[in-house]
């Protein structure tokens, strides 16, 4: 136990993630399970009031995006980037162990508002956010929202930032500077590469939100007018900067997967990922563009036909990277030795359900017809095709491939295949009869509706289709689960993998390399025109190797910020100073901690 | 490429080699002050926004106060020199000289802060506080975020400088001192730009 809090094995922090994140998770599915029911029926299934209901799909958003799919990339991120690069640990092994309790506490922190509504003379379930995951002003006002709920939400992100950000130096420096002798910037893995890029949007798009909040807290907590219309303020600003975050954001959470799903193609398809340079130029130019659609957000605020259209192009400009991606994945399958595992299904699911999400984007990429599609359940359907099929769906590829590197036990094939096969059906239920309930006028966020509207039937299919993916869950619970009973006995290299991950023991090590090797290609355990394979590491350190020992101080600084946010939450001004020390006494004790490498 | 120096120091990956040659911790804050870029270039920006959009007054032009300030942006400048100076010093082992400079550093600081903690007393006096109009709260958001990366480096300075007091700072440390020069450097920049688009160009 005492190991495991003080811990700064970035592969015991990846299993840290990998479980929290995938509790958060379960927990955000069971948020849209309630509203699925709820929306089974005309005038409500479950009788669920429209306040129940707001906190329900504002936490569910809200636990998705940043306490299930960024931390769960996180997970692989902190599990294989070493491994991956051929390091021993990531280069700042403490603040990566500060990233996680930060991001544990901030979930806590953001969750605990179900339960907290007494504390504040309210009912449970009455605290917790309710504005929606991007939390739009003036609904987040103080006069239109005086109870703590968007002060739980604010802080909650706050905190959540500063996961996000130390994580975001940590990996970029790591995949940068202690990469293996001869692994150069060309020979990385694809998975190193979009995790490269998606950290450089981590700690580029961060900071903006982090305004956003920080002048949200000013406005409810000191009475300015950033974005009050008495004082002179402007609500549009909140979309903007939340925007500008916002859009980044989406592709900090799809760019990992894509990751993921270019590592699995080349290896069930015994191919090199076809035009490599390409998936990594494209990926670049992404990240470049997404900085530049913000607005595609905001067609309806009425931004003026010039700012419109520039936006518009911006918008349909990122589907070609993204387009070239798609036509490289299948380049690598096409004449390919394909087999079909279930991590290659995912990885082939990602593909086909990422472009239902591609078309259904660009298709409001056009001001024109956004302004028929917004705020309807068409962009659900959008946003569950991109992130569900896109992100989730790469997530599980990426599961079940190093499922045994990460524990040393191989996941059950056929449950696998059940998983995947109630995954697709259930998405696809769920979320395809979205796009029609959109159309014919059905609102998103809408606690009821009539049956007049004529969308009960689609409506009936999305519940069904969304209880399938819980059942379809549960089956994956288990397979994971079962697992521990297991005995170790996973090869180093179960899937014939090309890449420095798969030449070492499974699961490896702590010290992970016996000896660091010499990369000489961009698949070093594969035979390719130039290079034979690498020859395998020894069994055996031939020196001892020394592993830093762990400390506590990230974790006991880590506590200081949920301190501070609950004194702040409460209005009690010496509790946020308390926590406040914590953090300055936490940082003092760290950097005169003797630590080494 | 694959050739680094090798500085030594407790945070752990440097004292290896690295693959861009770059001490890790130096790469690191780099990274940060990309990112502390986006911060201030948000703040800014929305102090831009709202410009001129204040209902009522007291305004930038009946309120700034622009030769103290000059003063106080000189005087930031010159804790810039003090660091340079701090910094040489320690790299070429002068211990002696090093401390001087280091504390010097965090005096020209403490002099910006205190003016700083002067000029918003001053404010509030005039009538301008942080909820009287958006040009208040813009203002005071901006340059007390800034006020803030002042006072954090001034604590670190300090310190350094009672590291270097109790003969535990040396050139062998050079990296740290060079750091908290980066961060000196870098929020002295911020200053400028602040000091421009919030002063000068009223
Ligand atoms: C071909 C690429 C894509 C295009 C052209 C596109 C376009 C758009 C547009 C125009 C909107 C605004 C719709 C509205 O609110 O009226 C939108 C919403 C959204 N998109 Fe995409 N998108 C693309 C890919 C993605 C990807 C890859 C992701 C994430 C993995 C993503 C996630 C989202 C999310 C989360 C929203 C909705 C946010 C909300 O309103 O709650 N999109 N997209
Ligand atoms: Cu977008």
């Amino acid at each position: 136990m005492k190991t495991w809090l003080t811990t700064t094995d970035h592969k015991r922090i990846g299993l840290l993630y990998f479980w929290t994140a995938f509790g958060f998770f379960l927990i955000g599915g069971l948020e849209a399970l309630i509203i699925r029911a709820q929306l089974a029926r005309p005038d409500g299934g479950l009788g669920v009031s429209a306040e129940t209901f707001n906190q329900l799909f504002t936490m569910h958003g809200t636990t998705m995006v940043f306490l299930a799919l960024m931390p769960l990339s996180a997970a692989f991120f902190n599990f294989m980037i070493p491994l991956q690069i051929g390091a021993r640990d990531v280069a700042f092994p403490r603040l990566n162990a500060f990233s996680y309790w930060v991001f544990l506490l901030g979930g806590l922190f953001l969750n605990a508002s179900f339960i907290a509504g007494p504390l504040f003379g309210a009912d449970r379930l009455s605290v917790a956010p309710d504005a929606g995951w991007f939390g739009y002003e003036n609904l987040t006002s103080r006069q239109f929202s005086p109870g703590p709920n968007v002060d739980f939400w604010l802080l909650g992100l706050q905190i959540l930032g500063i996961a996000s950000l130390a994580a975001g130096f940590n990996f970029i420096v790591t995949i940068l500077n202690m990469r293996a002798p001869g692994m150069r910037m060309l020979r990385l893995p694809p998975f190193t590469w979009m995790t490269l890029i998606t950290q450089f949007l981590v700690i580029t798009a961060f900071p903006v939100i982090t305004v956003a909040l920080v002048l949200l807290m000013f406005d409810r907590f000191f009475g300015t007018h950033f974005f009050v219309p008495q004082g002179g303020g402007d609500p549009i600003l909140w979309q903007h900067l939340f925007w500008m975050f916002g859009h980044p954001e989406v592709y900090i959470l799809i760019l990992p997967a894509m990751g993921i799903v270019s590592e699995v193609l080349p290896t069930f398809s015994k191919k090199p990922l076809f035009g490599y340079t390409v998936v990594v130029y494209s990926g670049v130019v992404i990240a470049f563009l997404g900085w530049s659609v913000w607005s595609h957000h905001m067609f309806s605020s009425g931004l003026g036909p010039i700012a419109d259209s520039v936006f518009a192009g911006t918008t349909m400009l990122i589907a070609i990277p993204t387009g070239v991606k798609i036509f490289n994945w299948i380049g690598t399958l096409w004449g390919g030795q394909i087999r079909f595992t279930t991590s290659l299904l995912f990885a082939v699911g990602f593909i086909a359900m990422f472009i239902i999400g591609g078309l259904s984007g660009v298709s409001h990429a056009s001001a024109p017809s956004d302004l028929q599609q917004t705020d309807t359940y068409y962009v659900v359907a959008h946003i569950h095709y991109v992130l569900f099929g896109g992100t989730i769906l790469g997530l599980f590829a990426g599961m079940y491939y190093w499922w045994p590197k990460m524990t040393g036990r191989l996941l059950s094939e056929s449950l696998g295949k059940v998983h995947f096969w109630l995954t697709m059906i259930g998405m696809n239920l769920a979320f395809f009869p979205m796009h029609f309930s959109g159309l014919l006028g059905m609102p998103r966020r809408i606690y009821t509706y009539s049956s007049e509207l004529g969308v009960t039937g689609f409506n009936q299919a999305s519940t069904i289709g969304a209880f399938l993916i819980g059942l379809a869950t549960l089956v994956f619970v288990w397979n994971l689960l079962r697992t521990r009973w297991q005995p170790i006995s996973a090869p180093h290299n179960p899937w014939g993998g090309a890449t420095l991950e798969w030449a070492i023991p499974s699961p490896p090590p702590v010290y992970n390399f016996t000896v660091i090797p010499t990369v000489e290609s961009r698949m070093p355990l594969w035979q390719t025109e130039r290079h034979a394979p690498m020859r395998p590491l020894p069994e055996r350190p031939p020196a001892p190797i020394h592993v830093p020992g762990g400390s506590w101080w990230p974790l006991i600084t880590a506590t200081g910020l949920p301190v501070m946010a609950i004194g702040a939450l409460s209005h009690v001004i010496p509790v946020v100073l308390a926590g406040a020390a914590v953090v300055i006494v936490g940082i003092y004790r760290w950097a005169y901690e003797p630590f080494e490498m | 490429m694959t050739h680094g120096s090798a500085h030594a120091h407790e945070a752990g990956a440097g004292a290896h080699r690295t693959s861009m040659g770059l001490d890790s911790r130096k790469m690191a804050f780099w990274a940060f002050i990309g990112s502390e870029c986006l911060l201030f270039g948000s703040l800014i920006s929305t102090y831009l926004v709202y410009k001129g959009r204040s209902l009522t007054g007291p305004f930038p032009h009946e309120i700034l106060n622009i030769p103290f300030t000059s003063f106080s942006t000189f005087d930031l400048l010159m804790s810039s020199l003090a660091m340079v100076l701090a910094l040489a010093a320690v790299q070429r082992g002068d211990m002696k000289q090093g401390k001087l400079w280091l504390l010097v550093t965090a005096l020209l600081g403490l002099v910006f802060l205190a003016g700083q903690f002067w000029e918003f007393s001053h404010f509030v006096r005039e009538g301008l506080g942080l909820t009287t109009n958006l040009f208040g709260s813009t203002f005071y958001v901006l340059t007390g975020t800034h006020g803030a990366h002042v006072t954090v480096g001034v604590i670190w300075l300090l310190t350094l400088w009672v590291q270097a007091l109790r003969g535990k700072l040396g050139p062998a440390n050079a990296m740290t001192v060079e750091i908290t020069g980066l961060y000196w450097h870098f929020v002295d920049v911020v200053w400028i730009v602040i000091f421009t688009v919030v002063y000068l160009i009223q």
